[in-house]
């Protein structure tokens, strides 16, 4: 149940995923080496605009190829509607993207 | 399993499919852990003590495993869909398996 | 093998049960004269479809073992386990009897993926012999031309049991030939008929088409083909 628009944004956000996961998953395999504390993590990211910047697109892309790939998914198992669709597609990018957003303020704000 | 099915790259669509929702159901628990570094450093270091428990290193694995898988898995589709044809599809999503499974695993021996 | 194999018939049509004959068994038997035995020496009411037996004419597909095959071209030392196979009407099609299903929602979805060629030019014009055999667009066509419209792929497709608007991999691959046809005169629309709620960007690339198509096609190349066709289009602000 989606369009041409929609595909090439799928596409497009995940496209813009690839180098970001790559980033997360290398810095993931370094933090986690001396086990995780609050003090380790926001020491890295507090007050730094390069890591708002890399998990605020981050943040923003997961949330628009998550409601998109969570559409066809409910279209496909629970048969909805095309307008139910869209209001479940625009929910979960406005509710992924607050968390995800919040969350990034709250790890790089000073 | 219907006979239908019965082909690895209906398998590699099933393990994307299976991938992408379990990363899109955990990313709530994620941010919401997350922010309270806002102002709750505190809580913040009670969730992280969590990760010292073996099981939730499992899960950390588990959780890098899928997040790398569909990623990969994804890589396989935009090439197939972009580039030209190649007959290779069971060998990259065989890959996309194996590199993910051996970045994840290189994940949780940094984590143990 | 077994002097005699036991075939389970669909009987019925949504509703139904599989009814289980002992069908003698011969050399070089194929799932086609399994079910054509049944029928003239059995059970003269089973319904089923065939007409060329030879793979050329698309009507005797059937879901044998749960998998979509060409009956008249499969042989059954290839599919029977322990001498007992079972025959099912296509899938993703409604039965119309037994093992006849009703191929109209296939074919009603060609119309709609503007699987009818349009000619840019009219009779009167000169005849345009134009057509590079070489020609990347002709080579494309080629691939996707052989056809036999047996819905196999259809039936084979998890995203046509999904969503009952999705076109499936032969209407979209019907497109994609004829998108390539350097003669034809109605691109835009055609591609516009393919990039709606039912079209290709929703083929998830599972592969079941290019799997279990008999004529080793590949309609997932075909609808690739198309993705990138209609993206191209939409940026450049030609359909939608």
């Amino acid at each position: 149940m989606i369009g041409v628009r929609l595909y090439l944004l799928q596409r497009i956000t995940a496209l813009i995923m690839v180098p970001l996961v790559l980033g997360h998953i290398a810095v993931m395999i370094y933090a986690v080496q001396n086990g995780l504390s609050a003090v380790e993590i926001l020491g890295r990211t507090k007050g730094s605009i390069l890591w708002a910047l890399f998990y605020g697109s981050f943040a923003v892309a997961v949330a628009l190829h998550s409601a998109i790939g969570l559409r066809a998914i409910a279209y496909e198992t629970f048969g909805l509607t095309r307008g139910t669709l869209g209001v479940l597609t625009v929910a979960i990018f406005t509710a992924l993207g607050t968390m995800g957003l919040t969350a990034v303020y709250a790890v790089t704000a000073i | 399993m219907k006979g239908h099915r019965k082909h690895a790259l209906w398998f590699a669509f099933a393990l994307h499919r299976a991938s992408g929702l379990l990363l899109a159901l955990f990313l709530p628990v994620h941010f919401w852990v997350l922010s309270y570094a806002l102002n709750d450093a505190a809580t913040l270091d009670g969730f992280l003590r969590w990760t010292d428990y073996t099981a939730v290193k499992i899960a950390e694995f588990g959780l890098v495993f899928l997040l790398a898988v569909h990623m990969f898995g994804g890589l396989r589709l935009m090439a197939l869909e972009w580039l030209p044809w190649s007959h290779r599809q069971k060998t990259y999503a065989a890959s996309a398996v194996a590199v993910s499974f051996c970045l994840s695993t290189m994940f949780f021996l940094s984590a143990v | 093998m077994t002097e005699t194999l036991a075939v389970s018939v669909w009987r019925g049509a949504a509703e139904g049960v599989f009814e289980t004959h002992e069908v003698p068994a011969q050399e070089s038997q194929t799932v086609l004269d399994l079910v054509a035995w049944i029928q003239q020496n059995a059970d003269p009411t089973l319904a089923y479809r065939y007409a060329c037996r030879v793979g050329m004419c698309g009507s005797c597909a059937m879901m044998v073992n749960g998998v979509p095959r060409w009956t008249c071209r499969t042989h059954i030392s290839k599919v029977a386990t322990s001498g007992k196979v079972e025959v099912a009407p296509l899938r993703n099609l409604p039965i119309i009897k037994d093992l006849a299903v009703d191929m109209d929602p296939f074919f009603d979805k060609w119309t709609k993926a503007e699987g009818m060629f349009a000619p840019s030019t009219s009779r009167d014009a000169p005849i345009d012999t134009g057509v590079d055999p070489a020609s990347s667009a002709r080579i494309a066509a080629d691939e996707a031309i052989e056809c036999i419209n047996c819905a196999i792929c259809y039936a084979a497709c998890d995203v046509v049991s999904a969503n009952p608007e999705y076109l499936g991999p032969a209407a979209l691959n019907r497109t994609w030939s004829l998108v390539n046809d350097v003669r034809d005169g109605r691109l835009d629309e055609r591609l516009t008929a393919v990039s709606g709620p039912g079209g290709c960007h929703n083929c998830h690339s599972q592969q079941g088409c290019v799997t279990h198509c008999p004529n080793e096609l590949n309609p997932t190349a075909s609808i690739a083909g198309l993705k990138r066709a209609t993206t191209m289009a939409a940026l450049k602000g030609r359909i939608l």
